[in-house]
């Protein structure tokens, strides 16, 4: 018998290794935005890049978001497939338009005559005292506006598939990389964020949800980092005699819309969980999602959890508050499962 | 350095064209919404802005292109898109919304995107500018010597994207081509209420690369000018910034009372109007002769005139195809 030692990354070094077989593979792909090159990306999304590809592959930019994403529009419009990284989601402030009104519309105004393939990077999430303007998630937004899709990994082996597939795609693609996921050493350690990963390129197709745990009597459909905090409430759950299902989205554009259906068909209960806003919101579209698919197999109304509608605040105690986490997962669920 | 008489009658030519194209639109435009104006009625619903007297700009440029040269435009894009060459039958359609349209009636006039010649144009102020940037960026990196060329207006030389726009350039040392239509209102305001210098073309300076400021409406000055920039950027030069003092004729859009121009201003306009000046010099000059200028205008006005007609025949989109070209 023999023993399969599989190699394992963090979610970080999974992105950079598909970026980099990507750039290997296809010369229209470049890299550009702030500190992508010498540094290898705040978040270490383009590690190591640099040094194999050179500045002309690997385009550190000037603090200009309207600029480079914008230039990152014309390239891919000409021929190339650029990689545009925003470090923080919560920039998008200062260069939106070139996102929602250009980047994501010019297909369409064209009647489908151009092509947009691009990729637009940026870390999001909180939990680390980051304070309001460097915590947020706002993928629901992304996820509003037409024309983009909407890529949120939860862990290295989706990381690197679903970046290769977003590379390849010939829409524009927000690939949205949760800091707490990402396994870097200067981030509360994580051990869901490391896992094996095949070294040679694959994809994860972009709308396909996982179950990344299965179970029978309530689904708790998810994204991101809360799918780690899903997963760790499921084993408290399991003690407790309840089997839980965890459904990561890992895309929200294009949405899996027959998953969660398929999983709350099978559960009878919904808890969804989103460390995103909590009005307007993904939680709302979930839910709604699970109603026209699924009412008559509802055993309880279905129920969420997300941030409550302020801003992130800074101070430990406040942020935890706010934030999703095991322990209220697992109330979420006791409550549901008592309804 | 001389100018062949080929491209001094070709600009006069693609003037005609687009004169007769705005006059055209303009007349459909107004016919279905006069007397009581309601902007979503007619053959032509929406805002309509309108390019007449901003002709040169366009023209001055276009005989220094080649294929696979690319440009973006602003809201009032028509000109700019004539010149250049892009498909006016398609274009026409795409104003009126038609499935024959650039975007199959998804547009409108003021997002019409053509891949051959490589067109686009967008609604919002200085939004086009980066991507010209990109394009430039592509075109170097591909080892092209092609060049991108950014239209806009002295509005969007306030805003943050032209000061992007112009840094990335000069940084990156891209084949891009920054031309300013200063027709001296961004809508009602007027320059000096909005700009803190005089000439937006001196902003060049503050990113290291050259910048021309074209005073007159003229076709001829607008082709000396643009020739040398775009020479130069085609050769590996780097980017430039020329700004052309033009005249917006007509209201920002149709319906507009232009209330804020003075009678003075606007019989100064209709005064020194290109379609007037021009031609005269020609003529005057000898290049054209009143036969070749009436078979010229023959020809430009049958082009518009088929143009219209394959849009006014051309069918509606399906209403559901509104769903269609979100994704790729």
């Amino acid at each position: 018998m023999t023993t399969l030692t599989e190699r394992k990354l963090t979610t970080q070094k999974a992105i950079a290794e598909a970026i980099a077989q990507e750039m290997e593979a296809d010369e229209s792909v470049f890299v550009m935005g702030e500190d992508v090159g010498v540094y290898g990306g705040i978040f270490g999304a383009t590690e190591g890049l640099l040094d194999r590809f050179g500045p002309d592959r690997v385009m550190d930019t000037p603090i200009s978001e309207t600029g480079f994403i914008g230039a990152a529009i014309g390239a891919a419009i000409n021929g190339m497939r650029p990689i545009a990284e925003l470090m923080f989601v919560d920039f998008f402030g200062v260069c939106m338009d070139q996102i929602y009104n250009n980047m994501a519309k010019i297909h369409y105004f064209s009647g489908g005559n151009v092509k947009v393939p691009m990729v637009l990077t940026t870390a999001c999430g909180g939990g680390y005292s980051d304070a309001g303007q460097h915590s947020q998630t706002l993928w629901g937004m992304f996820a509003h506006l037409p024309g983009m899709k909407v890529v949120v990994p939860s862990n290295p082996y989706d990381a690197k598939g679903l970046m290769i597939a977003a590379i390849r795609d010939d829409n524009p693609v927000v690939y949205m990389f949760h800091k707490g996921v990402l396994g870097l050493g200067w981030m509360t350690p994580n051990p869901r964020a490391i896992g094996p990963v095949p070294e040679e390129p694959y994809t994860v197709p972009l709308g396909k949800a996982a179950v990344a745990r299965e179970g029978t009597d309530v689904s708790v459909v998810t994204v991101g980092l809360t799918v780690h905090r899903a997963l760790d409430a499921a084993e408290t759950l399991e003690a407790k005699g309840i089997s839980t299902e965890v459904v990561d989205l890992r895309s929200l554009v294009p949405l899996d819309r027959e998953a969660i259906v398929a999983s709350v068909r099978k559960t009878h209960r919904l808890l969804v969980v989103d460390e995103d806003y909590r009005s307007f919101g993904m939680t709302g579209e979930v839910i709604t999602t699970a109603i026209e698919g699924a009412f008559d197999y509802l055993d309880a109304p279905p129920a969420r959890i997300a941030v409550p509608d302020v801003p992130i605040p800074y101070s430990r105690p406040l942020e935890q508050f706010v934030l999703p986490d095991a322990d209220k997962i697992v109330a979420g669920v006791e409550a549901l499962m008592a309804g | 350095m001389e100018i062949p008489r080929d491209d001094l009658v070709a600009m006069y030519a693609a003037m005609v064209k687009i004169r007769y194209f705005e006059e055209r639109i303009r007349e459909i435009y107004l016919d279905d919404k006069l007397p009581a104006f309601d902007i979503a009625a007619g053959r032509i619903p929406g805002e309509m802005h309108l390019a007449a007297g901003q002709e040169p700009v366009a023209v001055g440029v276009m005989p220094h292109l080649k294929d696979g040269d690319a440009i973006t435009a602003t809201h009032r894009p028509h000109h700019i898109a004539i010149a250049q060459g892009v498909d006016l039958q398609q274009m026409a359609a795409e104003i009126f919304g038609k499935d024959t349209g650039l975007g199959h009636g998804k547009g409108g006039h003021m997002h019409l995107f053509s891949i051959h010649p490589e067109f686009g144009c967008s609604g919002i102020i200085a939004e086009g500018m980066p991507v010209a940037v990109g394009a430039a960026l592509a075109f170097k990196k591909q080892g092209s010597d092609n060049v991108a060329l950014s239209f806009f207006g002295d509005g969007a030389a306030n805003q943050g994207a032209f000061h992007e726009s112009l840094n990335l350039a000069a940084l990156w040392n891209l084949p891009v081509v920054f031309i300013c239509e200063d027709n001296r209102y961004a809508i009602s305001v007027p320059k000096e209420a909005s700009t803190a210098i005089a000439d937006n073309s001196d902003r060049a300076s503050a990113y290291g690369m050259p910048g021309v400021l074209v005073p007159d409406n003229d076709p001829v000055a607008v082709y000396e000018v643009a020739r040398e920039a775009i020479a130069r950027a085609r050769d590996g030069g780097g980017p430039s910034l020329i700004e052309v003092e033009t005249d917006r004729l007509w209201g920002h859009f149709e319906g507009d009372m232009d209330a804020y121009r003075s009678d003075e201003f606007k019989a100064a306009m209709a005064e020194r109007d290109p379609m007037k000046t021009y031609p005269a010099r020609l003529l005057s000059e000898g290049v054209l002769t009143p036969e070749e200028q009436e078979q010229l205008i023959k020809e430009a006005h049958a082009a518009v005139d088929e143009a219209i007609a394959f849009a006014e025949s051309s069918p509606y989109p399906r209403p559901e195809d509104a769903l269609l070209h979100v994704f790729a």
